[in-house]
């Protein structure tokens, strides 16, 4: 069963975040679920054609995703999906 | 003078209030958060912010009580299957126009963006779809690209308050485009423009209006700030002509605001040039016409004269009664209560300014 983390960045908008897991065995479907648990989180992620947004990381066990398009990125059992920000600033 | 100023800045929105002869600052909110648009509606004072955050996407929220609480709405979303002139799929990246649709439509909304969809509501912003007509028009492909943008954008719409279901929209760079049944058909109306940086300067797309606005006294009147000089209108859009000063200041820049009692007088608000885009030699100064264009007057008094770098973005020129203000893009807003005349200072320590409205 996934693991999903989230930067604490997100908290600001959705105050109940917390370390969750997840039932599901694809980054999408992954996704989804936790769009249920927090309504609207997924389009903070993602464009709304699904693509991960252009400052945001997903990390799945340690290796940045490739796949930004689709998140078509490998899930095993037991995997920590992190996701992150980019660094900018100004 | 409606008492309220409502300020879209770099890093958050924020809200002046007129009382006991000063302005206060009434309300923050989003702070940190770029906002492109701070809107209200006058139809029932909701007032909208469109969020441009750096990491989590273009958002929409809005607030029934000043700004006291807001709600997140769905932000506008491009369809499956809608691309950009590269082919990639097509998604929000700015809100760049706000507007309601009119008091006879008393649910709707438009809202302009980049990469170049105009879109509508007709559930007052609770749902938001792509104005398909405009989208597919047979100009985007070839005639629409981007200007300071990387694609095209909306960002001025322009409703008649005669006939609700008629509408402008202003594209940078595209043009004008005009529309007598609330969106469903549209047709260019750049006749007259110049587009000096394109091989033919007179061709029917490619222009780049900075900003287009009609005259709340006389809609047939319309002006655009335009990438290539100043344009006036007196027959709803169908032909323009110049109205630059040849010598003067009044010539490039980003913002126009129009008289709401007088459709002959504007202000714009001049920057050196295309290719130097501050203050003239350093000095702030909002020009106005009060014959339709014919002439200009220089308005400097309160306004700063030497080491000054502002410019005046597209939406933060605005006029309400006799009073006329602006915000800059180093922070500072002026208010001036006798059309120009006099300016006085509002706050010199604000961020990057976005937007100014007034409102009730």
């Amino acid at each position: 069963m996934p693991t999903v983390k989230f930067t604490r960045a997100l908290r600001r908008f959705f105050p109940t975040l917390q370390d969750t897991p997840a039932e599901a065995c694809t980054l999408t479907q992954v996704l989804d679920e936790m769009d249920e648990h927090y309504p609207g989180v997924k389009t903070y992620l993602l464009d709304e054609q699904g693509r991960l947004r252009r400052h945001v990381n997903i990390f799945v066990d340690g290796n940045m995703i490739v796949d930004r398009d689709t998140l078509g990125d490998a899930l095993h059992e037991g995997s920590e999906v992190y996701i992150i920000q980019a660094l900018s600033g100004g | 003078m409606k008492p309220t100023l409502l300020l879209g800045t770099r890093k958050g929105l924020v809200a002046y209030r007129y009382s006991n002869g000063h302005w206060q600052l009434e309300n923050t909110s989003f702070e940190g958060v770029p906002v492109s648009i701070a809107y209200a509606d006058p139809r029932n004072g909701t007032w909208w912010a469109a969020l441009d955050h750096g990491h989590w996407g273009v958002k929409l929220h809005r607030s029934t009580d000043r700004g006291a609480n807001w709600e997140e709405v769905a932000a506008p979303a491009y369809p499956e299957g809608a691309t950009v002139k590269d082919g990639a799929p097509a998604a929000t990246r700015y809100i760049w126009a706000i507007s309601h649709g009119g008091r006879a439509h008393a649910s709707r909304l438009w809202l302009g963006t980049d990469p170049g969809g105009l879109f509508v509501s007709e559930d007052g912003g609770n749902s938001f779809q792509l104005v398909e007509s405009l989208w597919n028009h047979p100009s985007r492909p070839a005639g629409w690209f981007g200007g300071g943008r990387d694609q095209p954008g909306i960002h001025s719409i322009v409703v008649d308050p005669r006939n609700e279901d008629h509408l402008y929209v202003g594209v940078s760079c595209a043009g004008v485009f005009e529309s007598i049944d609330a969106g469903k058909t549209w047709m260019p109306r750049n006749n007259g423009l110049r587009a000096d940086f394109l091989p033919d300067p007179a061709s029917e797309y490619g222009h780049d209006p900075h900003i287009l606005v009609a005259a709340t006294s006389n809609p047939d009147v319309m002006w655009q700030q335009n990438h290539c000089g100043i344009f006036c209108s007196i027959d709803a859009g169908e032909n323009w002509t110049e109205m630059s000063e040849q010598d003067g200041p009044a010539r490039f820049g980003f913002a126009i605001a129009v008289a709401e009692d007088n459709p002959g007088q504007a202000w714009v608000a001049p920057a050196d040039s295309d290719a130097i885009r501050v203050a003239i030699n350093g000095a702030l100064c909002i020009s106005r016409t009060d014959d339709g264009g014919k002439t200009w007057k220089q308005l400097r008094n309160g306004l700063p004269q030497q080491g000054c770098f502002d410019i005046v973005y597209r939406h933060a020129l605005a006029t309400s009664g006799d009073a006329v203000a602006f915000g800059t893009t180093t922070g500072n807003l002026f208010v001036s209560p006798d059309r120009g005349e006099n300016w006085q200072v509002i706050n010199n320590y604000l961020p990057m300014l976005h937007s100014v409205q007034f409102a009730d």
